[in-house]
């Protein structure tokens, strides 16, 4: 019994850590916000403009995104400071998620046909 | 039986355990719109120059919707940290205004971007009669500037008889050597030929014969309507997903997307009402359920903040 008291004493202490870790954040968390918004209206100003190729536009277009994404990933997702439990997960799937489209490539490379 | 570490976190993995739960539900996600997505790069990769649509979506519609998705991003983790700090009814506030914002991107979607989508109308002309429709294509103002050539006519599909459409063109068809159109973006939706093709279905419809075809033949005559013969084209539909792969993988990927957003309404809908009920009783175990709900949240944010500028600006 004392054990089980103990322990929820320690919950509470933990969870009160927490609030105080959490109301630190909040400023970030809406500057991230303001952050993507303006990446929102930069993807949008950049496809107007023609950087030579269209290969090109996809390319700066889908950097930009990239580092979008990865702002969501790090902070409202909490991967900036995660267990590592979730990171070998991660890591997994960006490997094979890089194997998948690393095959469509063959739209273009044909390896039985190639001389 | 009280299921276990739904707050305090398993000692071997250091984590709550629905969170590791949500994140390898979030890698078969990613394998999912990342199989949707490679199909998306293999059928671009593998189309012939011209033949890949662009500027056929609505970019100020879409730039909307991206920025209330963001926002609802922001407001579910302000709702979960609203819960770590005891404030509930901030919990609530945040939480009704992400559900909000759900519902608008839903509604923006099957209310009006779909919609608009099947009420618009394509032909592609057969290679051995672009020529003739060269008034609207204006190819050979296109291969001067060393463009893809054009082989589609769009606009709204007016009429239709045994052997021919008649197309109320978009801007781009009536004013094809026009340079704005030559790097198609985001073309208006406002048809030039709306007002007047509008006065000759009021004259045609008083019984005005002869007002309606003079009307008729002006609306031809300024490139505004187009008589498209049907021996002449090789295929032609509104844009729907057979329209194109263009149009298939969008409405794909789009589809699926919009299913995840209803799924993460109805489960805020639970933690806003029923669901809140555990907040008297563990609000550290709510906060954790709202933290696995926001994750969801935020990878469906993900997916547009990729399927946005991949359809409707590139």
């Amino acid at each position: 019994m004392s054990e089980l008291t103990t322990h929820t004493a320690e919950v509470a202490e933990h969870a009160h850590d927490d609030a105080a870790h959490v109301a630190a954040h909040i400023k970030t968390y809406l500057a991230v916000g303001g952050i993507l918004l303006v990446g929102t209206v930069i993807t949008v100003l950049l496809s107007y403009v023609d950087f030579g190729s269209q290969g090109r536009n996809i390319i700066i277009a889908m950097i930009v995104a990239t580092i979008k994404v990865g702002f969501v990933a790090a902070i409202f997702m909490h991967l900036n400071s995660e267990k590592s439990t979730i990171y070998r997960v991660i890591v997994m799937t960006i490997f094979f998620c890089i194997v998948l489209f690393a095959l469509t490539g063959l739209a273009i490379f044909d390896p039985i046909h190639l001389k | 039986m009280e299921i276990p570490y739904t707050v305090t976190a398993r000692p071997d993995t250091g984590l709550y355990s629905a969170k590791i739960g949500i994140w390898l539900f979030l890698a078969s996600e990613v394998m999912l719109f990342g199989g949707l997505f490679s199909s998306y790069v293999f059928l671009r990769m593998g189309a012939t120059p011209g033949l890949w649509p662009h500027g056929l979506l609505n970019v100020p519609v879409g730039t909307m919707n991206t920025a209330i998705l963001i926002l609802s991003s922001v407001t579910v983790v302000m709702a979960w940290a609203s819960l770590k700090m005891r404030k509930f009814n901030m919990y609530r506030l945040y939480m009704a205004i992400t559900i909000l914002c759900g519902i608008i991107f839903l509604a923006v979607k099957l209310g009006y971007e779909y919609p608009d989508k099947f009420h618009h109308f394509g032909a592609y002309i057969k290679p051995e009669a672009v020529e003739k429709y060269e008034r609207y294509l204006g190819n050979e103002h296109m291969a001067k500037k060393g463009l893809a050539p054009r082989y589609e006519i769009t606009g709204h599909l007016e009429g239709e008889t045994e052997d021919h459409f008649l197309v109320l063109l978009d801007p781009i068809n009536a004013n094809p050597t026009d340079p704005a159109n030559d790097r198609p973006h985001f073309i208006p939706r406002g048809r030039p030929g709306e007002a007047q093709w509008q006065t000759f279905e009021a004259a045609e419809k008083a019984g005005k014969k002869e007002e309606a075809e003079k009307l008729e033949h002006e609306l031809i005559e300024k490139n505004l309507l187009a008589e498209v013969k049907k021996e002449d084209v090789r295929w032609a539909s509104a844009f729907e997903p057979k329209h194109s792969s263009f149009f298939a993988v969008y409405f794909t990927i789009t589809g699926l997307h919009g299913l995840h957003v209803l799924g993460g309404i109805l489960i805020f809908l639970y933690f806003l009402f029923p669901g809140a009920a555990l907040y008297k009783k563990n609000p550290e175990h709510l906060a954790n359920r709202i933290e696995v709900a926001g994750l969801f949240w935020h990878f469906v944010d993900l997916v547009w903040i990729f399927a946005f500028p991949i359809f409707y600006l590139l």
